[in-house]
């Protein structure tokens, strides 16, 4: 057993692991944090992405071990204060989830995207999300969201749903 | 901008079920512990074939952490898990085996279940599945449909000689034959819907907690029908009282018909709970869902069509090969006999068609209902048959749709395959409309100059027609179609002394966002506010009976339920208000959440005044019950009929085979949409899974049953980077079977697109002689097609 020191949404944890164990189940099983998700053993669906010092890693890829000393973001710690994180906001408004299990990993990868590149391209948000899977969505309402939060984050007003796809916002929040 | 709606039946509001979910506060299956709780982790066959000879489970058990191991000999004291559609009506030959919770002295395909080892920790027991030891005698494989009812095949099943699990027809055959002996034109081709794995992004798994003094389970589920499951784990595979388990389905992670069945897991997982006296939790990785959990489709079909020169069908047949895997699934063989056949000749009136399909064992994991279960497969063969015969008479194939289409004046309309009569259309609309979003005039001279420039572009387009509500039970059911029950929906609804409405219904969600949709039709029809409808579901104990999620059923069969209930709640509420406001009980008028007396509006009470004096039940009319409280249990009469047309255009790399999907319109008709923006959420994902179909996803066997498709590395689910922006329109038309008019949506898109796609690739082809090509077109594939036609320089 190896002890590690890792801060995980600003809260410092220690705690004793096997060297084999995966971060995401050190999050996910010692932590208690079940909002990061396991899809996939190959690393290929992404449900499991957090932030670790400022980048995105699938978290069943990484080691606990090498988390020793790093700050990591999850989905629990990306509403601060009560206030929906602008991505947060974007995949609510924008319909950009069905049975949310993608969304975690979704929104963490998207995160990352926008910290590096806060005005993407439809196809730079597409490229930007591919080491993530989902199955419900067809990804139509994922970009959008994204763009809502881009939008947001600039301080923009997030530009409406084409006209035959008008929505009635804000109702039943 | 933000508008309030006035009603909230066709308001696109976004869902109630998200906060939870975008802030990681969702309660999936893995993410529940129980005190106590131990980890189970299956060892699996790797032979596709093999008697097991031994199993040595000593050095496992004897492993630091090892709580207990078992075997399939173990268990014997439950049965194999049932099948619940053996689609037997009479035109069938059956010979059903289902699976066993273990494997016992032969495993049948690589994943098969052949030891459970519980352990303190999930990484304990997956140590310890090394640490058994299993003795295989290798049996002779087949893994191909079509090879495994030649004679001489391996044999997986004593009682189902040449594997044969039933043979089935509908139509006319005589009439068919006749027709094509008539035929001014006829074409054949072998169309393969390939074997698809539904993976959804939650993998299956089950928690069971047994409670001795009581010998009571609980079990959660990844299930779409934890009502079901209950009735079959106890009725079925364990002998006990209905009343002795509870089933819960938490947070499901998408279904996509995946988590419709009774699997081994849970019943192995209740065994074992009452066995050691813990909770016992199973959750499959993704390679365990891919080789275990069940795949769809896998059709081998002989396809003729034939018609006359000007462009008029006038028959359809078919020889279908559906491969069902090791062991029936438990709604497989429903499958491809009235969810396919019955429905295989599309939009189009065609005078004589005829369909006979095979069920075939072989040595591969079950297939069972996946996204439009048969009616995908139905869809692509007639969309791919109509294209095929519109080549070859040089026509138009937007005009060969256009002549064949059943005509508005003709519902409700009975195809001549035993299906009940569709219940409303207008397919032209729909054609039109997605015709004029493409360009189709222009796009064909755009074509025409690409060509002259080497590009090859192509537009394919499909116009469908699917099965949704299903169904009414006196037809689905064991004297008809022979599902082994009803598939009615309930639904209760109540309104507390508060003023709160509480609907509980057996319809459930795993991502269709039922909470709000249904919250929506109570707080227009009761005239309440949509904040003070709670919907309650997913758990046995406190939601009456329901059949679940599938079929795209909740709205038509679920939905109508709650509307039922709510108009009984509006009946109760009149007469109760009558008699407050000592009026006529016939005079009364229920509006926007009040109830007046006709002719004096301010002579009312509100919803909540009259659910308080239902409550406290003071001063009630002679023999009326306290409460409002209203229970259904709806049986619809009809199945509902959505329909659609959806236009691909694609470009194909010559060179290289690569195939780039450039654009995408969908004109959907699931008749009024009570939540557009989820109506639309559900109409892309579904392209998604039709669109992956054609161009990705293949499960794949070697010959000797090993999957070579075994993980998402290997299999290709789409990312966001290939698939493109999708163009939704609609057309209304509503069903006359419920009092909403709604069809449902859930499948639409998977039933619509895969053809779609397929058609343009053709048609990008045509200029190399290319006719037909099978799924997914790979470069590979793409690039062989056109190497191999004759056109080709």
């Amino acid at each position: 057993m190896t002890k590690i020191t890792v801060k995980v949404n600003g809260k410092e944890y220690t705690s004793e692991v096997e060297g084999r164990t995966l971060l995401v189940h050190f999050l996910r099983d010692q932590l208690g944090l079940t909002g990061t998700h396991i899809g996939c053993d190959t690393s290929q669906c992404g449900a499991c992405v957090v932030v670790m010092n400022g980048d995105s890693v699938k978290s069943c890829t990484v080691l606990a071990v090498q988390a020793n000393g790093a700050e990591i973001k999850t989905v629990e710690g990306l509403a601060e204060d009560g206030k929906l994180h602008p991505l947060q906001e974007g995949f609510w408004e924008r319909h950009g989830l069905q049975c949310g299990f993608c969304t975690p990993g979704m929104l963490m990868s998207a995160y990352d995207l926008l910290q590096k590149n806060p005005n993407p391209s439809e196809e730079e948000i597409r490229h930007g999300l591919e080491g993530n899977l989902c199955r419900c969505t067809g990804y139509e309402n994922i970009v959008r969201a994204v763009q809502y939060a881009a939008a947001k984050m600039r301080n923009e007003e997030p530009a409406p749903i084409g006209a035959k796809e008008q929505v009635v916002e804000s109702v039943g929040s | 901008m933000s508008v309030a709606p006035t009603k909230m039946f066709g308001a696109a509001i976004k869902r109630r079920e998200d906060p939870q979910l975008i802030t990681g506060q969702g309660n999936y299956l893995d993410d529940i512990k129980l005190p106590g709780m131990v980890h189970a982790a299956v060892l699996r066959s790797p032979y596709g074939h093999a008697k097991i000879l031994k199993i040595d489970t000593s050095r496992a058990q004897a492993a630091p952490g090892v709580v207990a191991v078992f075997t399939g000999a173990d268990m014997m004291d439950i049965n194999p898990l049932p099948c619940a559609w053996t689609a037997a009506s009479g035109r069938v030959q059956n010979n059903i085996n289902t699976p066993r919770a273990l494997a016992v002295d032969v495993v049948r395909f690589v994943g098969d279940p052949v030891a459970l080892v519980l352990a303190e920790d999930r990484y304990t027991a997956r140590d310890a599945l090394e640490l058994i030891d299993v003795e295989y005698e290798p049996l002779d494989v087949v893994v191909d449909g079509r090879k495994a009812v030649e004679p001489g095949a391996p044999q997986l099943h004593e009682n189902a000689p040449n594997n044969i699990v039933f043979e089935w027809d509908c139509g006319d055959k005589a009439k068919t034959d006749a027709a094509f002996a008539a035929a001014e034109v006829a074409v054949k081709e072998e169309i393969i819907n390939q074997r698809l794995l539904p993976t959804p992004m939650e993998t299956r798994g089950s928690i069971a907690r047994y409670e001795p003094s009581t010998q009571e389970f609980t079990v959660w589920m990844t299930s779409q029908a934890p009502h079901v499951m209950r009735l079959l784990l106890t009725a079925f595979v364990f002998g006990i009282p209905e009343s002795k388990l509870r089933c819960i389905s938490p947070h499901v992670g998408g279904g996509f018909g995946q988590k419709i069945f009774c699997y081994n897991d849970m019943a192995f997982t209740m065994w074992a709970a009452r066995k050691i006296g813990r909770p016992v939790k199973f959750v499959e990785d993704r390679s365990e869902n891919f080789k275990y959990s069940t795949h769809g489709r896998d059709h081998i079909t002989v396809a003729e069509i034939c018609g006359t020169r000007d462009g008029k069908i006038t028959g359809l047949r078919a020889d279908t090969i559906a491969n069902l895997g090791a062991y029936i699934s438990t709604i497989a063989p429903g499958i491809p006999t009235t969810l396919y056949g019955r429905i295989l000749s599309g939009v189009y009136k065609i005078p004589a068609a005829y369909c006979r399909v095979r069920g075939v064992y072989t040595n591969t994991a079950m297939v069972d209902a996946y996204r439009g279960a048969g009616r995908p497969e139905a869809s692509y063969l007639i969309e791919r048959m109509i294209d095929r015969f519109a080549a070859e008479i040089g026509m138009d194939p937007a005009e060969v749709r256009r002549k064949n289409f059943i005509q508005p004046e003709d519902f409700p309309y009975d195809n001549g395959l035993g299906l009940l009569p569709y219940d409303s259309g207008n397919y032209e609309p729909a054609l039109d409309k997605a015709l004029a979003t493409i360009g189709y005039k222009d796009f064909r001279k755009e074509q025409e100059e690409a060509r002259k420039q080497g590009r090859y572009l192509g537009v394919g387009i499909s116009s469908y027609v699917e099965i949704c509500g299903v169904a009414p039970s006196a037809w689905i059911g064991l004297p008809g179609e022979g599902w082994g029950a009803g598939l009615w929906e309930s639904a209760n609804v109540r309104v507390h002394l508060t003023g709160q409405v509480v609907v509980t219904t057996g319809s459930l969600p795993h991502g269709q966002g039922l909470e709000t949709t249904f919250a929506q039709l109570v707080a227009d029809e009761l005239g309440v506010p949509y904040e003070n409808v709670l919907v309650e579901h997913s758990d046995t104990a406190g939601t009456p009976f329901g059949y679940g999620t599938y079929g795209s059923r909740s709205a038509a069969v679920g939905g109508t339920a709650i509307h039922k209930s709510v108009t009984k709640i509006k009946e109760k509420a009149k007469k109760l208000a009558a008699h407050m406001l000592e009026a006529n009980p016939d005079d009364m008028v229920y509006e926007d959440g009040k109830v007046y007396v006709k002719g004096s509006p301010d002579r009312s009470k509100t919803l909540a005044e009259i659910a308080l004096q239902a409550s406290v039940a003071y001063s009630l009319p002679e023999g009326m019950e306290p409460f409002l409280d209203e229970t259904t249990y709806y049986d619809p009469p009809n199945c509902t009929f959505p329909f659609g047309t959806h236009i691909a255009i694609v470009e194909v790399d010559i060179e290289t085979g690569r195939v780039d999907l450039l654009r995408y319109v969908a004109v959907d008709d699931c008749g009024p949409q009570i939540n557009p923006l989820i109506v639309q959420g559900q109409i892309h994902g579904g392209i998604t899974q039709g669109v992956a179909q054609a161009l990705y996803e293949q499960a794949v066997y070697d010959e000797n049953g090993q999957l070579l498709s075994g993980t998402l590395m290997d299999y290709a689910v789409p990312t966001a980077a290939q698939v493109p922006h999708y163009e939704l329109d609609h057309t209304v038309t509503p069903s006359p079977v419920n009092p909403m008019g709604v069809k449902g949506a859930g499948e639409a898109g998977t039933i619509g697109s895969a053809q779609a796609v397929m058609n343009a690739i053709i048609d990008a082809l045509s200029p190399f002689g290319v006719k037909h090509m099978q799924m997914p077109a790979t470069p590979e594939r793409v690039w062989r097609a056109i190497h191999s036609s004759n056109n080709h320089n």
